[in-house]
């Protein structure tokens, strides 16, 4: 047996020093469907407790929603549970096409190609399009899938510091002989909660020849007026070559993403991205729950408003509180703490006060930025922000943080 | 010799501390293992020497331990005869 005891203790260690570190995860066990209100057993084998969830994508409330649940149920029937195959071999019905047709018309993009998700649709498209002459320009704060994929990419690689036009402008002088330049961004950066300033992108793109790549994950389904996302919210729909997004937030929250943008952009992931190509098809009864959502979308903006009031009514809330928080317009609204343990003991005491939220700290955010992020969604109803509101006040209380200044909060926790 | 690490340092302040970052940066400050620099935004510091002192490092000299601090990469300058 190759796992020896010396073997064994090398993983023990590794592991106590995560824990040591104070950063080693732990898995709360929800048993109930994903929603507003959810029962959770934390630790494991405590007793379970009825709390109301703030941190999950359910953004448009659709995760359980019956008619999603209905569809995938009909999808179940009369298309089977599993195609045993990836895409090009014979992992391709006919609401796999249907659903990307949805994604194209809904994005308003050119074509697109679905993935298994949008990790791995950013850790494929890179090198399915890019190569050694081109050069990939990326914001400092994307996320980690793309930070995995350009890895995986033999293109240059730069950054310009988080939303810092001038400093990407610098960048795109500095590589103006590249092939190509293809800008990076996120559309709404999950951990702060704000937009790329897609227009300012655009205008630049056009300026130096670039293409420009968005990660629309926490913003596809409810930013801009329609929710067609970050492109929509700046008025650049049409002008964005790749947009990557997910199933697996608002959307239905199962799991899948997808490249969306430029037909031979798209054609050439159907032709080199890996994580297309080598790993399966999104099962039949998460394409048709899919399928459902984007009709629902399509139908009525009724959810993607709702959102919107949630989120003015939590950050105004807070703001009055006398809480710190992260200016934005986004359902991504993160609690100011600063301290990392101040934000998991907060944390703690939202917990027993029926609130479920998490805290992130150092290496999720920078260091001395510890948070918790809060994030809205349409299925919130105001009896629960009503609560969360009161107890987010009552924890604070408790701190002493409340209308307290950051440099006030750092010099009574420490950074 | 301090003319050509003020310069270094200066540009690694402006390239890669944000505004509001009032971390202290030194000549002996680990740029690479303490986060200040990624790997990915190493390429920035690469093209800046390269203009600047009009030379080419090769791949395979651009490694994380060589560019870790201001100290480390002016020692790698002196192998180009900068100083």
């Amino acid at each position: 047996m190759a796992f020896n005891d010396d073997i064994r203790t090398i993983f023990q260690q590794e592991l106590d020093g995560i824990r040591t570190a104070g950063i080693f995860k732990e898995e709360r066990i929800i048993c109930a469907p994903q929603n507003a209100d959810i029962e959770v057993e934390f630790p494991a084998g405590a007793e379970r407790q009825r709390v109301i969830n703030m941190c999950a994508n359910n953004y448009l409330g659709l995760s359980s929603h019956p008619d999603v649940v209905e569809a995938a149920r009909k999808g179940l029937d009369s298309r089977g549970y599993g195609m045993s195959s990836v895409r090009f071999i014979c992992g391709t019905q006919d609401i796999h096409k249907e659903l990307e047709n949805k994604l194209t018309t809904f994005l308003g993009t050119e074509d697109t190609i679905l993935f298994p998700s949008c990790m791995d649709a950013n850790a494929g498209v890179f090198e399915a399009i890019l190569n050694e002459q081109d050069v990939m320009i990326s914001d400092r704060l994307v996320h980690a899938s793309i930070v995995d994929g350009m890895r995986l990419c033999k293109a240059q690689q730069d950054t310009f510091k988080h939303s810092d036009m001038g400093h990407l402008e610098e960048k795109l002088q500095l590589h103006a002989a590249a092939r190509v330049k293809l800008i990076i961004t996120d559309g709404s950066f999950s951990m702060d909660g704000d937009l790329a300033k897609l227009d300012q992108i655009v205008t630049l793109a056009e300026k130096y020849q670039a293409m420009v790549f968005v990660d629309d994950s926490h913003a596809s389904g409810f930013i801009g007026k329609t929710g067609r996302g970050t492109h929509e919210h700046c008025g650049v729909v049409g002008k964005i070559d790749i947009i990557t997004t997910t199933l697996g937030k608002a959307l239905g929250g199962a799991s899948g993403g997808c490249v969306s943008g430029r037909r031979e952009l798209v054609e050439m992931c159907r032709q080199k991205a890996r994580p297309y190509l080598f790993s399966n098809t999104i099962p039949p009864v998460v394409v048709s729950g899919a399928n459902a959502v984007l009709d629902i979308i399509a139908k009525t903006t009724e959810r993607r408003d709702k959102l919107e009031m949630n989120t003015a009514f939590w950050r105004k809330g807070l703001t009055e509180a006398g809480l710190i928080i992260k200016e934005g317009e986004t359902p991504i609204v993160p609690v100011m703490l600063f301290n990392a343990k101040l934000s998991q003991d907060f944390a703690k005491e939202l917990y027993q006060e029926g609130i479920y939220a998490v805290g992130f700290f150092f290496p999720v955010v920078a260091k001395g930025q510890a948070r918790i992020r809060t994030q809205l969604s349409a299925a919130h109803d105001q009896h629960h922000l009503d609560k969360a509101l009161a107890a987010f006040t009552k924890v604070g209380a408790k701190f002493g943080i409340l209308h307290k200044t950051k440099q006030q909060i750092i010099e009574q926790f420490g950074m | 010799m301090s003319e050509l690490k003020n310069a270094i340092l200066d540009y690694v302040k402006k390239e890669y501390l944000e505004e509001d970052d009032d971390r202290e940066v030194g000549f002996d400050t680990p740029l690479i293992s303490g986060g200040i620099v990624d790997s990915f935004s190493m390429v920035s510091l690469k093209r800046f020497l390269e203009t600047k002192y009009k030379i080419q490092i090769p791949d395979a000299k651009a490694s994380p331990e060589a560019f870790d601090s201001v100290d480390n990469i002016v020692k790698l300058l002196q192998e180009f005869n900068i100083q």
